[in-house]
């Protein structure tokens, strides 16, 4: 299967890896993991008092699609709001990254994290 | 065509290898081609689908995670192409910590050793969650069956890649 130019690019220098620390208070951290291939993708958010988003880091096992997806949802969540991040949706992530239907299952896995990491915040409050 | 059915098994997690393979062989001498070389054009046909049906009944009990993959299938819960995802943060980070620890076992000064306790590890929480799926598909509760069979492909995906990695770096 050919990947596309911003899949490869993402996967060859992916943005944001990383981890911060989840017992810091200011730190949302979203698990999630898509049984159908075993891929595992932590997303970390940092949120300012008034609920910006100041900085996103991820690590992801998985292949080249979840990678890419994950590093790319960094880029976009940095600077937004939580209710900003709260509605970017897979079909954006699939289209920026020009993702097969096969593969489709890798940017829902990246919207899911977005998700996760927010839930995990509201319950931190 | 229902798996167990075909082999005359009950449905169970627990399978008679010896005896899946030897009702295999029978049904396999049954319904092979070469056995209808002056049939119709059609019956032809048939026995090539029908010997292709029962190869595949027969890969997907022969192997554990196939199995239970079928099993709770059989009650509409789709594992291996459902799109959804986990969120069980625990399970999740514990399979993160487990990868990373693959990662860093390529320096290990004695890699066969290292690479042994992995496996132990692995086969361990194999284990957990086979005995919860068994018991959950016991007691009907198909939900939890599955659950246990999702987070049973991501730990059969580790232990692949687990191997993988292992056969690179023993390969002199």
């Amino acid at each position: 299967m050919a990947y596309s130019e911003k899949v490869i690019d993402h996967y060859e220098n992916p943005r944001n890896v990383g981890s911060f620390d989840k017992n810091d208070p200011t730190i949302a951290t979203g698990m999630v993991g898509a049984p159908a291939c075993g891929d595992v993708m932590k997303l970390q958010l940092k949120i300012s008092e008034n609920g910006i988003i100041e900085d996103a880091k991820f690590k992801t096992y998985g292949c080249g699609s979840a990678i890419a997806s994950s590093s790319l949802v960094t880029e976009w969540v940095k600077g937004k709001s939580i209710e900003e991040a709260q509605k970017l949706s897979n079909t954006l992530i699939a289209e920026e990254l020009a993702l097969p239907p096969v593969k489709i299952h890798c940017s829902i896995l990246a919207e899911d994290a977005i998700k996760a990491a927010i839930e995990d915040y509201k319950s931190k409050k | 065509m229902r798996f167990f059915d075909l082999f005359e098994l009950p449905v169970s997690f627990q399978i008679d290898s010896d005896l899946l393979l030897e009702r295999y062989r029978e049904i396999q001498k049954k319904v092979h081609p070469d056995n209808h070389a002056n049939a119709s054009d059609n019956e032809k046909l048939l026995s090539v689908q029908r010997a292709s049906e029962v190869n595949d009944a027969y890969e997907t009990l022969k192997k554990p995670l196939n199995r239970a993959e079928y099993m709770v299938s059989e009650h509409g819960f789709d594992v291996r192409h459902e799109q959804h995802t986990i969120r069980d943060g625990v399970f999740l980070m514990q399979q993160m910590e487990l990868r990373e620890e693959l990662e860093e076992l390529e320096s290990a000064s004695d890699i066969e050793a290292a690479f042994d306790r992995f496996y132990a590890d692995i086969k361990k929480l194999m284990t957990e969650y086979t005995t919860k799926f068994e018991s959950e598909f016991e007691q009907g509760s198909y939900e939890l069956a599955a659950d246990a069979v999702r987070k049973l492909r991501f730990i059969y995906k580790l232990k692949d890649e687990a191997q993988q990695i292992e056969e690179k770096l023993l390969d002199f």
